[in-house]
């Protein structure tokens, strides 16, 4: 007779190992199937994790997971062509206390947050791809995988198999992925030795950098760029909507290339050796792509289900609550007894819209819809700001309330009063 | 007519391919380098794996390694190994060759009072220490006879204790009879591996590991193992100096390849003044030959 | 070496067990040379290890060994006076029957028998399969230090120690291995990793018949067949000439247009381990750290983009020409010559200028080359 699981978790990312993580610990006999050589193998991030839905899980992670630096400066850099107008947000104090974000390397936190999920109990297989649901009428009762033998059963099934969910789109359970509803990004790993870093950067010790970049690097589209430090490397990334890469037909490598050599940048990357080159998707969709998240004997977490923050570039935390989120209730529905009917486990989304998941896609509705059909945002304004700052702090003589009426008229000329006042209404719509 | 029992010696190695060398200190960084299974063990699994498909018996995959070295076991137990075990200690740190067959021997050794040992596997070499050593000084540590670079076992009969196997060299390949107990260290390139049934994966993830600290495994003697125990001391590690110049490269128009060719012949023969003597003495011959027809 | 590379703890064991030099390991004299021969002859390694043998016992200021064994024919004394012609002053010579054909057991026995008996300083072996094979027991067996795929051989000022280098971490970094306490020192080194040594023909040296005892009872390995390789079997680490192609070349069909080339230079086609990979050549062609070896006089790479894992294996050679679409290649790092351009349209112009400029065969003045 097969053998049957209380629950088969696919994917081995911070969703899945969330979910089989907290199902282990409430006593419940888990099947992990990853398709990558390990957990993390493939797996793409820029990458910032956010401790808060980790620390939920487990409490002493800084102690022991794998994290490259905690981030002590964030700078928001908006670019022209040729400069930029930043703000840095610095406080060593990050340091002292519990600090709150980290950059990790993907590969190893994910292996080592599914070796937590196996000391649990978890049984982790690798290498294996889930091909298929299997079901019973409408119920899904196990999957198939690309091994001989490869059927396993389970009372049920939680899909954490990232942004692309293969699964549930043959499954039905999701649309295929529209273009404008995912972003492609693309990122490159630089390594350096340690101490050009931390002098580039003037950070040392654990102490880390993160820059976010908007602006006329993205020729348009709507997307961010990024740089974060790690121990010996540093991550430099952009992405942008898929549909808006179609349209421009420019491609993903050439806008990072571009970036890179953005003035800038150029000295902050000098003499790396590149390590890896990545590209991944990014879901951008928002609270109004996310799918059905539940039915009869599944459950969806994770990228699968869509759920990134991408005007905080917040993904992993929420793929972690999300798999611990429905975890809990499936373990709270054994524990009463209910089968993992469709309408038995709706109460997985109900705690989701009482999370901050919910709330915060929620709230960020609006962002892109605003941003695509306002690209000046995206090009105008940073070209305008850079100006501005240069007039401004430019000493030639001409005194400053002068200059400061020569940037309210290129303001002016650029988009009218009427455009600047509803682009700050925009703003405040899409961003409140 | 029982079925042999067999260890498998595995090791888990850096991915070479994946690792980087410091710019300027010219220290290697392991930072992200994924472990793998040493490729070449692979070969000698598979072999180890045939011979239980044909006639039966057990196969047991043994390590020398930190905890983490676990997964290179797991993977061995998911293409059908039997049993695992994982020799760790830290008193194995800094182990050379034959610091890791004197540890390994004893491993084996303490196996075989288990059940007797007839047949040991190694891969032909690792690709990190890359040696090719540790098999030769298991087999003679342990007194076996020793078979290596073997290609193909054409005959295994229990029941004589006898072994036949083909051992590449450089000119050929030689037809060996010996006799079990005997290592093995199988070439690599020998055979497809195979892919296990999810039974098989389900199962290998769910099978303890025996790990065997160093008394575990039957080590008393402190000096032969670990840094003590190894003769060779590496004395510095350095980058290798790469040649300051960079190639000279031929400068061409699209147009016209054949004279950047020609060109690049040129410089070549240039380097060579025996070719170029000879060169023009043909062309010399030529045209005398052409001259007196 | 396996575990012990790159890791600071063997700093700390160098310095500890530096000042414990056992006096007794004063005894161990002389640079031998294990001379490896079959019916075809002696092993070309065995000459190159000889120069090698040579330039250290003359920093030593002892002596080189040459261990010559086999049957006992007229042969072994041929190669015995080789042997000093390539720079021995001793022959340790062994013939019996049992020798015929290498097998471990009495080859190890014989050559730790030899060296309890004459304690050499250093022993040095090709890193054939042969070579490995017994270098390894011989080590365990003496219980002494060996280094595999030397690239290096000197000896190190402070300790007068064998400083073996070989790379490591997958040709990424070479480090310098030394065997402080133990004797003899070991090593093993690839064909074609050094040079060739001069041979002088009236050079004087002493060949001694060493008397070992071996019982064919006693030896459970036998040797029922040789089977020679058929067919398509050169030895590239002989080459004068190599031109390699890889997967640039885009399909099995292109490496025609390398035997071309080949042909009209006299010379043979090697490969990277990708174009092997992808089925376009055959496996022992295959150059690098997986493959061999080798040092010709002139290296043609085409479509190569010389990863490291290859270079390792060519970089010594004389002169590397290289021909790559990419212009940042690696392979532009270690050729001397390269041309930026589409390897298959211009392999057979080069083909072309080769034979309109020289003849084949010609370009290889040594009988060494294409051998078939
Ligand atoms: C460039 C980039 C930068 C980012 N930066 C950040 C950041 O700074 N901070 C942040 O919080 N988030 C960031 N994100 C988002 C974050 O990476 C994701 O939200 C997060 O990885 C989602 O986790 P997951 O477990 O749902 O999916 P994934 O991490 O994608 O994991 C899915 C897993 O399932 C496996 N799998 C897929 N299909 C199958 C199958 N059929 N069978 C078996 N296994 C399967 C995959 O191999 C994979 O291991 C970034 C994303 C990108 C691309
Ligand atoms: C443990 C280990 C051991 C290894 N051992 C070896 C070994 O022994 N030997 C070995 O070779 N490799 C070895 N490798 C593999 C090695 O790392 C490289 O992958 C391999 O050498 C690459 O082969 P390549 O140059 O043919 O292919 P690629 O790296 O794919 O390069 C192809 C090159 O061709 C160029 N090109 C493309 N089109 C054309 C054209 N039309 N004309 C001209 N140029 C063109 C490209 O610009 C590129 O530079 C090993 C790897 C590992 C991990
Ligand atoms: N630490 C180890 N644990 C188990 N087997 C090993 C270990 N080191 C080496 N081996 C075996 O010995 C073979 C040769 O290794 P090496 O001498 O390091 O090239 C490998 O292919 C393995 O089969």
């Amino acid at each position: 007779m097969k053998e049957r699981f209380d629950a088969i978790v696919v994917g081995a990312g911070p969703a899945g190992s969330a979910a089989a993580l907290t199902l282990a610990r409430g006593g419940r006999k888990v099947l992990q199937i990853e398709r990558g050589e390990y957990p993390g193998s493939k797996n793409v991030q820029g990458a910032i994790l956010y401790a808060d839905s980790l620390q939920k899980l487990i409490p002493n992670f800084r102690d022991e997971a794998p994290l490259e630096r905690h981030l002590i400066e964030q700078r928001l850099w908006i670019l022209d062509d040729r400069s930029y107008l930043g703000s840095t947000f610095r406080s060593p104090a990050a340091s002292e206390a519990e600090p709150d974000r980290y950059t990790i390397l993907r590969a190893q936190f994910d292996k080592w947050f599914a070796k937590k999920a196996e000391e649990a109990g978890v049984l982790l297989i690798c290498e294996t791809t889930v091909l298929d649901l299997l079901r019973e009428g409408k119920r899904v009762v196990g999957v198939r995988t690309d091994r001989e033998d490869g059927e396993v059963y389970a009372d049920v099934v939680i899909l954490a198999d990232g942004v692309n969910s293969v699964l549930a789109r043959k499954a039905g359970i999701r649309p295929e992925l529209g273009a404008g509803e995912v972003a492609l990004a693309v990122k490159e790993v630089l390594f350096y030795p340690q101490e050009t870093l931390e002098d580039r950067f003037g950070i040392q010790g654990e102490e880390g950098v993160a820059i976010e970049m908007v602006g006329k690097i993205t020729r348009g589209m709507v997307g961010t760029a990024f740089l974060y430090t790690n121990k010996e490397s540093l991550a430099v990334g952009i992405g942008c909507l898929l549909s808006d890469f179609r349209r421009e037909k420019i491609p993903p490598y050439v806008l990072l290339e571009r970036l890179k050599e953005h003035p800038a940048l150029r000295p902050l990357l000098r003499d790396g050796e590149m390590k890896e080159y990545t590209a991944h998707l990014i879901p951008e969709g928002g609270y109004r792509s996310i799918p059905k998240l539940s039915g009869d004997g599944w459950l969806i977490v994770g990228d699968a289900g869509m759920f990134v923050n991408s005007v905080h570039r917040e993904g992993s935390n929420l793929a972690m609550e999300t798999g611990r989120i429905a975890a809990e209730t499936v373990l709270e529905l054994k524990e009463a007894g209910a089968p993992l009917t469709e309408s038995n486990l709706r109460l997985y989304r109900r705690r989701l819209e009482s999370s901050f998941v919910m709330k915060d896609l929620r709230k960020y509705r609006h962002v892109h819809e605003v941003l695509e059909n306002n690209r000046h945002f995206l090009t105008t304004y940073p070209e305008l700001v850079n100006r501005a700052a240069e007039t401004l702090l430019r000493v030639d003589g001409v005194d400053k309330r002068a200059k400061e009426r020569e940037i309210a008229r290129s303001f002016r000329k650029r988009r009218s009063y009427r455009g600047l006042l509803s682009d700050a209404v925009k703003l405040w719509r899409a961003f409140r | 007519m029982r079925g042999p029992n067999i260890v498998v010696c595995v090791k888990q190695v850096p991915d070479s391919a994946q690792i980087r060398v410091h710019p300027v200190t010219g220290t290697i960084m392991r930072q992200g380098v994924p472990a793998v299974l040493n490729p070449y063990d692979l070969f000698a699994l598979e072999e180890a794996l045939r011979i239980k498909d044909r006639l039966g018996g057990r196969i047991v995959a043994l390590c020398m390694g930190p905890p983490q070295a676990e997964a290179a076991l797991r993977k061995a137990l998911s293409l059908g190994v039997d049993d695992a075990v994982l020799v760790s200690d830290r008193a194995f740190a800094g182990s050379d060759t034959l610091a890791t067959s004197f540890a390994l021997a004893n491993a084996i050794r303490r196996l075989s009072e288990e059940k007797p040992i007839d047949l040991v596997f190694t891969g032909k070499q690792t690709i990190d220490g890359d040696t090719g050593q540790v098999g030769p000084g298991v087999a003679k540590r342990l007194g076996m006879h020793l078979l290596s670079y073997v290609c193909r076992i054409p005959i295994l009969d229990m029941d004589s204790g006898t072994i036949v196997a083909h051992r590449w060299t450089e000119r050929g390949v030689q037809v060996l009879t010996s006799r079990l107990p005997c290592l093995i260290t199988v070439l690599e390139g020998t055979s497809q591996g195979r892919f296990a049934s999810l039974p098989e994966m389900i199962r290998a993830a769910r099978q303890p590991i025996r790990v065997w600290d160093r008394k575990a495994a039957g080590i008393e003697d402190l000096t032969k193992i670990g840094l003590k125990g190894s003769p060779t001391v590496v004395g510095k590690v350095f980058a290798p100096s790469r040649r300051s110049e960079r190639a000279e490269c031929i400068e061409w128009e699209p147009d016209h390849p054949e004279t950047a060719v020609a060109l690049l012949w040129e410089k070549v023969l240039a380097r060579q003044p025996e070719w170029a003597a000879m060169a023009s003495a043909d062309a010399r011959k030529d045209g005398e030959e052409a001259r007196s027809e | 070496m396996s575990e012990a590379e790159g890791k600071p703890a063997e700093k700390k064991g160098a310095a500890r067990r530096k000042p414990t030099f056992d006096p007794r390991l004063a005894e161990y004299r002389g640079v031998w040379v294990f001379v490896e021969r079959d019916l075809s002859g002696v092993h070309p390694v065995s000459w190159e290890l000889l120069g090698a043998a040579r330039r250290l016992a003359d920093q030593l200021g002892s002596e080189v060994g040459a261990v010559v064994a086999g049957v006992p024919e007229e042969a072994l004394d041929v190669d015995s006076r080789e042997a000093i012609a390539y720079g021995a002053d001793v022959v340790y010579q062994v013939g019996h029957p049992v020798l015929a054909g290498y097998r471990n057991e009495p080859y190890s026995k014989l050559l730790c028998e030899l060296v309890k008996r004459h304690k050499p300083e250093i022993l040095l072996l090709g890193a054939t399969s042969l070579g490995r094979d017994l270098a390894s027991s011989v080590a365990t067996t003496l219980e002494t230090g060996l280094t595999a795929d030397c690239t290096e051989l000197a000896i190190d000022r402070e300790s007068r120690a064998l400083a073996a280098t070989r790379p490591t971490f997958g040709g990424n970094l070479l480090c310098t291995i030394l065997t402080l306490n133990y004797r003899p020192q070991m090593a093993t080194v690839r064909p074609r990793v050094l040079p060739s040594p001069a041979k002088v023909r009236d050079r004087s040296g002493q060949i001694r018949k060493e008397e070992i005892e071996l019982h064919e009872e006693e030896i459970v390995t036998k040797i029922a067949q040789f089977l020679p390789h058929v067919g398509d079997q050169v030895d590239l680490a002989l080459s004068e000439v190599i031109v390699a192609g890889g997967k640039g070349l885009q399909k099995a069909a292109n490496f025609a247009l390398l035997e071309d080339l080949a042909l009209a230079l006299g010379g043979e086609v090697g490969a990277t381990r990708a174009a092997v990979q992808a089925g376009w050549i055959d496996p022992q062609r295959q150059i690098g750290q997986t493959g061999k070896t080798v040092r010709p006089k002139l290296y043609i790479a085409a479509g190569i983009s010389g990863a490291i894992q290859h270079r390792v294996g060519m970089e010594s050679s004389d002169l590397i020409v290289a021909i790559n679409t990419d212009p940042n290649a690696p392979i532009f790092e270690v050729a001397h010559y390269g041309i930026v351009g589409d390897a298959v349209a211009l392999l057979p112009l080069l083909t072309r200028a080769v034979r309109g400029r020289i003849l084949p065969e010609k370009a290889t003045p040594s009988g060494l080359c294409a051998s078939p």
